[in-house]
């Protein structure tokens, strides 16, 4: 064109920017590696191993019982997860047999878990978008009325050590029933209150929604579990696929989403602490009588051979890999983390989006460092 | 995206937060007012009985950081184990309690106590005159159901009825 305005030209480049390791936004010591555009993200590489504490290496020098105050420090914000997990999977290994009360001790436990892990989650994911301090705070005063529950069973508030290898530690004590029944009347109106507080606010609405879309095929091919791949609209639940302890005695829902955006992660999740009350519901009402540990040796000696036991954490498919060489301790004690494998769908999810956008899709998939390092 | 009517969400969130006005917090002043603290808690030192404890070493094995220091000798006259040595490097202990269980003697306990800070890394360390049941060395309830029994009841927030909802 032949007009006398000159074409203003700006040459941009990739430029490269360190989010983390130590950014109040990454949750934990992880370091997003991203390329950018002006504000956009061209490229995003995870890097992490900050926290590594070679745990898998240390499980190898323990006996089967020493390892499971191990597990409570994978995810440090669902001990009762990961010690279901371990349990389930050295008993598979050995062939152990748990009686029905602490089978049903362990669903309570497991379930009261996913529903203060999923508070932390969407109070943290609130946090994210800007909505700072206050829901978070709702969320952990909830947290603590579960933390009070685990507290009068196994005298501690994070790390548990509660499940044993054929049942639990100890029974619970006679305050606990009562105390659980209180708490699970409360609950939903508490749920509501979050739901009044944020869910149809517009500001959260018009950030969340349609950010950071994990389409369902990619969700599956990376092999991403939990929440994060029930909001892309894939019904898979291990409690109801692979049902293990005495899951399939209990009815409830899988929620799932439809977009995969971050709010249908945040819906998930939510949805997930409703269902997770209504098996709780149902626990309490079928719990019966009896031992609440098998007579299982000291020093478990499992058959040579290998074992995975798996089961769903609040935030994905959790499993334990044991190979046993005859002896007391494990030959190869290998943990698969789901935040590890959610992680790797983060780049796709991020490319495109703004840094503020960045700082929201990293806080939907709900991240634990203690689990992604070990 | 594109609302109808933009601003009613905010509103209806604003009014939580403003009932929460109303609220009394649920919050405790915590050096001077305290909560009781689990039965079972898992407190910050071990605490060993004497006369029971037969120098067998299962706490020692059953410990898998390795804090638990016993080492015996053999009393010929009454044939049976003396315990020479029994030391607890509390520094190192995670307080997992799997040394508790594994007494099979109810020789060891975890204490009820949960302050534990200390100007000097050696008061961490507790030897055999340091690990003895006193008035002010409480022992805790956990794997004792009877003990824990004796234990004032642990105050809940679940029992706290302030800071509810209005009209529930």
């Amino acid at each position: 064109m032949a007009t006398s305005t000159k074409e203003i030209v700006i040459n941009t480049e990739p430029f490269v920017v360190n989010i983390g390791p130590a950014h109040p936004s990454t949750h934990g010591v992880f370091r997003m590696r991203t390329t950018l555009d002006g504000e956009v993200i061209v490229d995003m590489e995870p890097v992490f191993g900050y926290l590594h504490r070679g745990l898998e290496k240390l499980a190898e020098e323990r006996t089967y019982t020493q390892v499971i105050p191990l597990t409570d420090r994978l995810d440090y914000l669902a001990s009762m997860s990961n010690n279901l997990a371990y349990c389930l999977a050295v008993e598979k290994l050995a062939g152990i047999a748990v009686p029905e009360r602490a089978e049903y001790i362990r669903v309570i436990m497991a379930e009261l878990q996913r529903v203060a892990s999923h508070l932390i989650a969407v109070g943290a994911f609130l946090n994210d978008c800007g909505a700072f301090m206050t829901p978070i705070l709702y969320m952990l005063r909830e947290r603590e009325r579960i933390l009070d529950l685990f507290d009068m069973v196994c005298g501690q508030r994070l790390t548990y050590n509660y499940m044993r290898v054929g049942g639990v530690s100890q029974d619970v004590p006679d305050e606990f029933i009562p105390a659980l029944k209180k708490f699970l009347k409360e609950m939903p109106g508490w749920i509501d209150e979050y739901e009044r507080l944020l869910k149809e606010n517009e500001i959260l609405l018009a950030r969340s929604k349609g950010v950071g879309i994990l389409s369902r095929g990619l969700a599956i091919n990376i092999g991403a579990s939990g929440p994060v791949l029930r909001a892309s609209g894939v019904p898979w639940d291990i409690r109801r696929a692979d049902p293990y302890s005495v899951y399939d005695r209990f009815e409830f829902d899988i929620p799932v989403g439809l977009a995969g955006d971050c709010y249908d992660r945040y819906r998930v999740r939510v949805e997930e602490m409703r269902q997770s009350l209504r098996i709780l519901r149902q626990a309490i009402k079928g719990l019966p009588r009896g031992q609440v540990r098998s007579e299982v040796p000291h020093l478990i000696r499992p058959p040579i051979g290998e074992a995975y036991g798996h089961l769903e954490g609040p935030r994905g498919e959790l499993g334990f890999y044991l190979v046993s060489d005859g002896s007391i301790a494990p030959y190869r004690f290998h943990v698969r983390a789901p935040t590890f494998i959610n992680l790797t769908a983060l780049a796709d999810m991020m490319r495109g989006w703004k840094i503020a956008d960045a700082i929201l899709i990293f806080g939907s998939i709900d991240i634990c460092m203690g689990e992604v390092d070990r | 995206m594109k609302f109808e009517r933009y601003g009613l969400g905010i509103a209806k969130g604003l009014s939580v937060t403003i009932r929460h006005l109303l609220r009394r917090p649920i919050t405790t002043q915590y050096p001077e007012q305290r909560l009781n603290v689990s039965r079972r808690i898992r407190g910050n030192e071990l605490i060993w009985n004497k006369d029971k404890c037969t120098g067998c070493g299962t706490c020692a094995k059953a410990c898998h950081i390795g804090a638990i220091h016993i080492s015996t000798s053999t009393n010929l006259v009454d044939n049976k184990y003396e315990v020479q040595k029994y030391e607890v490097d509390t520094g190192y202990c995670i307080f997992c309690g799997l040394c508790v269980e594994a007494c099979p003697f109810e020789a060891l306990f975890l204490s009820y106590d949960y302050e534990c800070a200390r100007y000097r890394r050696n008061d961490l360390f507790q030897d055999r005159e340091k690990m003895v049941e006193t008035s002010e060395r409480k022992v805790s309830g956990y794997f004792y159901p009877g003990r824990a029994a004796k234990l004032p009841r642990q105050s809940l927030l679940v029992d706290n009825d302030r800071g509810k909802r209005n009209g529930r």
